[in-house]
C-alpha cells in the first residue's frame, strides 16, 4: 500500500515544480499572461531574438530568476538530504561543516575589496570549499573518536571563526556602500542572478549531484552508522569523503551566486521524508523537486509582497522556523 | 568458508580487552560463545569482522589474512548481526533487509529484482513477511532484531556472526531464531553466536567457547565444556545441569 502511494508522489512533485515555475514567471511588476509567456518562449525557442518587452522580461529578468530559484532550491535541499543521512541526524543542514560561513567570508572579503561581481562569486565559492576541506582535515587528524561527531564540532568551530572574521570586516566596511551589500548578501537573494551566472555554476552543481545519484544505495547503508555500514560491505570512510565533497560542491556553487539562504536544506528534507520515506533513491529526487518549487515560490513572494525586495533568508526563516518547531513538537517520531 | 583466529589479541591501543584467543569455525558448524557481561565477546566479534584492528595475532579467512579482503569481500563472506541498534530514519523492514545485499552489487548499483526476492524470502523465513512494509522505528525491539537477522540471512554469507541474537526476543521468537541458526548450519553456513543462556548452547551449538576476562576458559563439545563447576566458577552462581524427559539438556540456577 505504502509503495503504491509513494510511487505517485514524485510525478506529482514534478507537476508542482512546473506550476511553481509558471507562477514565478507570471508574477511581477510587468504583467505577463501565461499565454504571452508561452508565446514568447516559443518565439525564442525557434531562434528569434528577444524583441518585445514581454520577451525581454522573460529572457533577461524573470526567466533566469525562476531558473535560479529552481537550481538553488534543488541543490540546497539535495545537499541537506545527504548530510542528514550522513550524520545520522535529522537536525543537520548543508552548512553544518561551515560551507556557508566560509562562502560568506569569501563574499564579504570580495565586497570589502570592491572586487567585481564575478570575483566575489569566485571567492565565495573557493573559500566555502576551503573551509569544508579544513574541517575535514581536522577530523582526519583527530583519530580514534566518532568521525562524524568530530566533523560536526570542527564545523562549528571553524564556522564560528569565519563568523568572527565576517563581523570584523563588517565593522571596517564602508557603512553606506559596502555594508548594505554585505548584509544583503548574507541574507541571500536571487535578484542579481543573470543567465551567465547560471551557466557558470550549473556544471558544478551537476558534478556534485552525480556521485549522489550513482552511490544512492551506499548512502542509504551509510545512514545506519559507520560500523554497520562497514559490516555490510560499504567503505564508510571513503564514501563519506566523496559525499561531503559532492554536497559541498553543490552548496558552495549556489551560495556563491545566491548568498546564504538558510532553512531550505534543513526543512525541505523533512517534508520530503514525510512524503516518500527515508530511502535515498526516492528521497533525493523528491527533496530536490520540493526545494526547487519552494524556493521559486518564496522568491516570487519576496519580490512581489512589498515595494522593496525582501531578502530571501528572512522569508525562509519566517516559514522555516515555525515549521521546525512544529517538527520538534511532534516529538521523536516526527523524523519520519 | 573457514575462519581461523590465531593468538588474537583484541581491544583498543590504550585498553586491551582480550588476548590469546585461538579458534576456528568450519562450514556447517555452530560455535556458541558464553561469558559474563564485559568479558569481551562483542569486541572479539568486531575484531573478527575487521571493524576493529587486531592488537596482535591474526584473523584468517580461508587461510588468507582478513586485511587482504575489501569491505565488500568480507561482507560477502561474513554476515554480522549486531546487538540491538536503532536507526534515526524510518526505513521499511524490506529496505533494511535489502541493505544486506549491497555487498553483492557494484557501488553504483541499486537493488535488483532478485535482491528483492531474496530479501522477501529472508523475512518470510523468520516469519515476519507481514512486517515488510512497516517502518522499523515503530517495531518492537524483538521485531527489529528479527529484521536484522533476516538481513544477515539475505546477505547469504557462508559465515554468520551473531551478537546475542536472542537478547531482546520473547520466548517464542528465541526458538524461531535458534531454529533458523540450525537451518543455516544445516545448509552449510558456519555460525558464531554469543548468548547468556547455557540452555541455548546445549540446544544448538556443536562447540562452546567459554570466556572470561577476554580469554578462553574452556572450549569443546557443550556437554563436556559446560560443567556445573565451570559455570559456577565463571558466573559465580551455583547451577545444576540436568537432562529433561524429552532428552534436552538444561542448565538451572540453584537459588540459595
Amino acid at each position: 500500500m505504502k509503495a503504491d502511494r509513494t510511487f505517485w508522489i514524485v510525478p506529482l512533485l514534478v507537476l508542482l515544480t512546473v506550476v511553481a515555475a509558471a507562477v514565478g514567471l507570471r508574477t511581477g511588476a510587468y504583467p505577463l499572461t501565461l499565454d504571452g509567456a508561452i508565446n514568447a518562449l516559443g518565439q525564442l525557442w525557434s531562434g528569434g531574438v528577444a524583441q518585445t518587452a514581454e520577451e525581454r522580461v522573460l529572457l533577461d529578468i524573470r526567466g533566469p530568476r525562476v531558473l535560479a530559484g529552481l537550481l538553488v532550491g534543488a541543490a540546497l535541499a539535495g545537499a541537506g538530504v545527504v548530510y542528514q543521512g550522513l550524520f545520522r541526524n535529522p537536525l543537520v543542514s548543508p552548512d553544518v561543516l561551515g560551507v556557508s560561513a566560509g562562502a560568506g567570508l569569501g563574499a564579504v572579503i570580495g565586497i570589502f575589496l570592491s572586487l567585481p561581481a564575478l570575483m566575489i562569486q569566485v571567492l565565495a565559492f573557493t573559500i566555502g570549499l576551503a573551509t569544508v576541506a579544513l574541517v575535514y582535515l581536522i577530523a582526519v587528524a583527530v583519530r580514534g573518536r566518532d568521525p562524524t561527531l568530530v566533523l560536526v564540532l570542527g564545523g562549528v568551530v571553524v564556522g564560528a571563526l569565519a563568523g568572527a572574521a565576517i563581523s570584523l570586516l563588517k565593522i571596517l566596511a564602508d557603512p553606506y556602500d559596502q555594508l548594505p551589500a554585505i548584509t544583503f548578501w548574507l541574507l541571500g537573494s536571487l535578484a542579481s542572478i543573470r543567465g551567465t551566472e547560471l551557466w557558470n555554476v550549473l556544471p558544478a552543481v551537476l558534478l556534485g549531484l552525480l556521485p549522489m545519484v550513482l552511490l544512492r544505495w551506499q548512502v542509504n547503508v551509510l545512514s545506519l552508522g559507520d560500523e554497520e555500514a562497514k559490516a555490510l560491505g560499504v567503505e564508510a570512510g571513503r564514501l563519506r569523503a566523496i559525499i561531503i565533497a559532492a554536497a559541498t560542491l553543490m552548496t558552495a556553487s549556489v551560495v556563491a551566486i545566491a548568498g546564504v539562504i538558510g532553512w531550505v536544506g534543513l526543512v525541505i528534507p523533512h517534508i520530503a521524508r514525510m512524503l516518500v520515506g527515508p530511502n535515498f533513491e526516492r528521497l533525493l529526487p523528491a527533496a530536490m523537486l520540493i526545494g526547487a518549487s519552494y524556493l521559486v515560490l518564496v522568491d516570487t513572494l519576496a519580490r512581489s509582497m512589498a515595494r522593496i525586495e525582501v531578502p530571501l533568508g528572512i522569508l525562509t526563516a519566517v516559514v522555516g522556523a515555525p515549521f521546525f518547531l512544529w517538527l520538534l513538537w511532534r516529538g521523536r517520531h516526527g523524523w519520519s | 568458508m573457514r575462519i581461523e583466529l590465531r593468538d588474537l589479541a583484541f581491544g583498543y591501543p590504550e585498553r586491551a580487552v582480550g588476548s590469546d584467543v585461538s579458534l576456528t569455525v568450519e562450514p556447517g558448524e555452530v560455535l556458541c560463545l558464553l561469558g559474563p557481561n564485559g568479558c569481551g565477546k562483542t569486541t572479539l566479534f568486531k575484531t573478527m569482522l575487521g571493524l576493529l584492528r587486531a592488537q596482535g595475532g591474526e584473523v584468517l579467512l580461508d587461510g588468507e589474512p582478513l586485511g587482504q579482503y575489501s569491505r565488500a569481500e568480507v561482507a560477502q563472506r561474513i554476515a554480522y548481526v549486531p546487538q540491538a541498534q536503532t536507526s534515526p530514519f524510518p526505513y521499511t523492514a524490506l529496505d533494511l533487509v535489502l541493505m544486506g545485499r549491497v555487498a553483492h552489487r557494484g557501488v553504483f548499483a541499486g537493488p535488483t529484482l532478485k535482491d528483492r526476492e531474496l530479501a522477501m524470502a529472508a523475512l518470510n523465513e523468520l516469519g515476519i513477511g507481514d512486517l515488510a512494509h512497516r517502518d522499523v522505528t515503530r517495531l518492537s525491539g524483538g521485531q527489529r532484531q528479527l529484521v536484522i537477522i533476516a538481513r544477515a540471512v539475505a546477505q547469504a554469507a557462508p559465515l554468520l556472526v551473531m551478537d546475542e541474537p536472542t537478547a531482546s526476543l520473547d520466548f517464542g521468537n528465541q526458538v524461531v531464531v535458534l531454529t533458523e541458526v540450525k537451518r543455516l548450519a544445516a545448509r552449510g553456513a558456519g555460525v558464531v553466536l554469543s548468548t547468556h543462556q547455557p540452555d541455548q548452547a546445549f540446544a544448538v551449538a556443536d562447540r562452546v567457547c567459554l570466556m572470561r576476562d577476554g580469554r578462553i576458559v574452556a572450549m569443546g563439545a557443550p556437554i563436556e565444556t559446560l560443567t556445573s563447576e565451570r559455570l559456577e566458577e565463571v558466573y559465580g552462581v551455583a547451577v545444576s545441569i540436568e537432562r529433561t524427559r524429552s532428552g534436552q539438556i538444561v542448565c538451572a540456577p540453584l537459588y540459595g
